[in-house]
């Protein structure tokens, strides 16, 4: 966990409200695991004050360059939409747990779903998992053509679906409308998207899974306890029984965290 | 070289800062980032003798200058804390003050008594403030015969010396600090959050699930600076200044207000290096400002008018 100044060397939009930015620095040698976020501080001074988890969506480890994307939705995510090349941005990072990839090996399947600005964190899973040989189903959901992003690069490494809401591209519908058509069989699954989104992949999914939550945060760090989440009943193993989605997660085992 | 050594009641701080309760946990997830020694203490989260799960999420807030909290006084009870939270910090060579909370007096004698066994407990905060927990009707933080009751009855058990947080959402924040120390306290902490409410335009309805939040950050650092203020003025015991430091000037002005050390509270999530950087930063500014200790501008704004600003201006 290291606090630095990184350098911004690209912002792109992506849709009406999505970005795309990438930054340097040391720090992102760091950044070696899928779904694990940074904390941003948008800007100097006290306004805003607090900083802005963003996952990352991938990282070039040679290069040292991490690549965030990142929807406008207040002030904090408008500052960073208007950060300008050779500008420098203070990232803490990276924080919290990934997606765990042990458990599967050379051969396997994995589905990974994924909804809206939960799509990032996804696509550095998905090529740490092609490397190692896992074959991908990706399931992206977007409300509607209009704010599909990522489809391309995706498309280059795994199989892809995607669903909109309005049908105005590829399934219409959800994610799990998509998920009900796979007839193939899947080691595992790992998701990230709005909590609805979560709740209804867990119980489409036919196989053990990962879910990464997007809390409302304060410190990242596990202190401040503001992003807590209760425990199923068959986790509180060692008594503890809420879990810190930015320190023990964000990533958790379908089931574990109450959502 | 400027003097940067405080000493309070149980409190011998090699500089004046150290984390405000709540915001710095057990001092495990800061230990991270930097070695815990270099604060001149640590203020640990409030402890009740039960474990709490804490209120609903969301539970914090953004706001222009600040941020509302109301986490809800979550921690693993007084057992857990004892047991296993405070011998982690057994390692490092800094007072540690731990936050006592309760919802009856009994609760707040209980945990004060068995805290001041604890071989690393230097001091005791009475949290007799927060504003996120419903206290059946008794108001310990806004009635001073409460406050002075609960004060005089854990000073019989407690064998640290006794800090009571005192809250600003008062009338009269100066009735409270008197009536605590009358009735033995060694210290005091101020202040704790003010009462907040952040309102979302799209729903509606409150933000914090629990409707109100307790309010810090550099917003209410002009209340804690008018509050110590007064109460240092009118009180012989030290008090810890807190609420909204951000800058080593922030400290500056705390003292100057009448505080004899400082805690800093939100600004550890804004940077996990805040501290630290704060109390390199003081040595700085106190350099700059011509201060050789740290201790001769306490209460500057009343006090005696020896112009420490004149050799640097």
């Amino acid at each position: 966990m290291i606090v630095e100044n990184l350098t911004v060397t690209a912002q792109e939009q992506l849709t009406s409200n999505v970005f795309k930015m990438k930054l340097t620095g040391d720090s992102v040698a760091e950044m070696t695991d899928p779904g694990q976020f940074v904390h941003m501080k948008v800007s100097n001074g006290i306004d805003p004050l607090l900083r802005r988890p963003i996952s990352i969506c991938d990282v070039d480890l040679n290069a040292k360059e991490l690549t965030i994307i990142y929807r406008v939705e207040g002030k904090g995510t408008k500052i960073l939409s208007e950060r300008n090349d050779k500008e420098t941005i203070n990232v803490l990072g990276p924080l919290g747990n990934g997606f765990p990839t042990d458990h599967l090996h050379e051969g396997d399947v994995a589905l990974l779903v994924g909804g809206g600005v939960g799509v990032p964190p996804l696509y550095y899973l998905a090529k740490k998992l092609v490397e190692k040989g896992v074959r991908l189903k990706v399931i992206l959901g977007f409300r509607t053509a209009n704010d599909v992003f990522l489809e391309e690069e995706f498309n280059e490494i795994a199989d892809v679906t995607v669903t909109t809401e309005d049908g105005s591209k590829g399934i219409k519908g959800y994610v799990t409308d998509a998920i009900m058509q796979i007839e193939e069989v899947y080691q595992s699954y790992f998701t990230c998207g709005p909590t609805p989104m979560l709740r209804a992949v867990q119980q489409t999914a036919k196989s053990d899974g990962f879910v990464s939550l997007e809390e409302r945060m304060g410190c990242g760090v596990g202190a401040c306890l503001a992003c807590v989440c209760d425990v199923a009943e068959e986790y509180i193993a060692d008594g503890r029984k809420y879990r810190k989605a930015c320190s023990d997660g964000p990533v958790f085992r379908a089931g574990e965290v109450l959502i | 070289m400027s003097q940067l050594r405080v000493e309070l009641p149980g409190l011998s701080m090699k500089n004046p800062v150290m984390p405000a309760s709540g915001c710095f946990g057990f001092g495990q997830e800061y230990g991270r980032f930097y070695d815990l020694n270099q604060l001149g203490g640590i203020t640990v989260k409030a402890v009740t003798t039960e474990e709490r799960p804490g209120n609903p999420t969301p539970r914090v807030a953004e706001v222009d200058g600040g941020m509302l909290n109301a986490i809800g006084l979550q921690n693993p009870g007084l057992e857990h804390v004892t047991q296993h939270e405070l011998p982690w910090l057994e390692k490092y060579d800094i007072p540690v003050m731990v936050n006592v909370a309760g919802f009856v007096m009994e609760d707040y004698i209980h945990v004060s008594k068995h805290l001041s066994k604890v071989k690393n407990v230097s001091a005791i905060e009475l949290n007799i403030s927060c504003p996120n927990v419903k206290v059946g009707g008794i108001q310990f933080g806004s009635d001073p015969e409460v406050a002075a009751e609960l004060t005089r009855r854990v000073k019989e058990v407690a064998t640290v010396p006794v800090y009571v947080k005192l809250s600003p959402n008062v009338t009269n924040i100066v009735d409270m600090a008197k009536a605590v120390e009358s009735a033995g306290a060694d210290g005091l902490s101020m202040i704790n959050t003010l009462v907040g409410m952040k309102i979302d335009v799209k729903t509606g309805k409150p933000v914090i699930a629990n409707k109100t939040g307790g309010l810090s950050g550099p917003a209410i650092k002009p209340v804690a600076i008018r509050m110590i203020h007064d109460v240092s003025q009118a009180v012989k015991i030290p008090i810890i200044g807190m609420g909204g430091i951000h800058t080593a000037d922030d400290i500056l002005e705390f003292f100057m207000a009448g505080a004899s050390a400082v805690a800093v509270g939100t600004a550890n999530f804004v940077d996990p290096f805040a501290c630290p950087n704060l109390i390199s930063d003081l040595e700085v500014r106190m350099n700059e400002l011509g201060i050789e200790d740290i201790n001769d501008i306490v209460g500057r704004s009343w006090g005696k008018c020896n112009d420490v600003l004149s050799s640097s201006r």
